[in-house]
């Protein structure tokens, strides 16, 4: 259950929620490849897994990691307006959470993919000297340095 | 505010197709 009410309204105002549980439906722990609870998944328009929560998070992070899950959906979907904008609301509404360092690096690949302007991709590895210079994401971003 | 889940994942997928939304899709051991 889900008692915090910004995770409510942001699972009923993005997505269109499915719950099962294992032991009803056993079958589709098979179909989606599911072996553990609570395992959260987001799915595409086609059915196509684009994100994947497993295990209890406090509220903060499993919001963020709900946001990581729409915005991947909407970048995986070639929709990439929308991806750097759900990416960089991460950035700016829970900039403490663990999913913080991966929205930057997506947020800057999002605009890279949107515009073809190779300069979005060194500002999201400047932006990397600033905040979260410790994370594995500003490894992956160091080589837009250059 | 409640959540309106659904148990019916093919027909949440179609329904998807329609609204635009993505599926969100929660297996849980706990009570329901």
């Amino acid at each position: 259950m889900y008692p915090e009410s910004r995770v409510t309204q942001f699972i009923s105002d993005t997505f269109n929620p499915v719950r099962l549980h294992v032991k009803k439906h056993p079958e589709a722990l098979e179909r989606f490849g599911a072996n553990w609870t609570p395992t959260v998944m987001v799915l595409d328009r086609n059915g196509k897994e684009a994100y994947r929560i497993e295990g209890y998070l406090p509220p903060d992070d499993f919001l963020s990691q709900l946001e990581l899950g729409a915005a991947h959906e909407a970048f995986k979907s070639g929709r990439f307006d929308e991806s750097e904008r759900r990416f960089r609301h991460i950035l700016e509404t829970l900039p403490s959470t663990d999913a913080a360092a991966e929205a930057q690096y997506w947020a800057g690949v999002s605009k890279y993919k949107a515009s073809g302007d190779g300069s979005a991709l060194k500002a999201t590895a400047d932006a990397f000297k600033e905040r979260y210079a410790d994370s594995s994401w500003a490894k992956k971003a160091s080589v837009w340095a250059a | 505010m409640a959540i309106e889940w659904k148990e019916d994942v093919d027909r949440a997928l179609a329904e998807a197709k329609e609204s635009g939304k993505p599926l969100l899709l929660d297996f849980t051991a706990a009570p329901m």
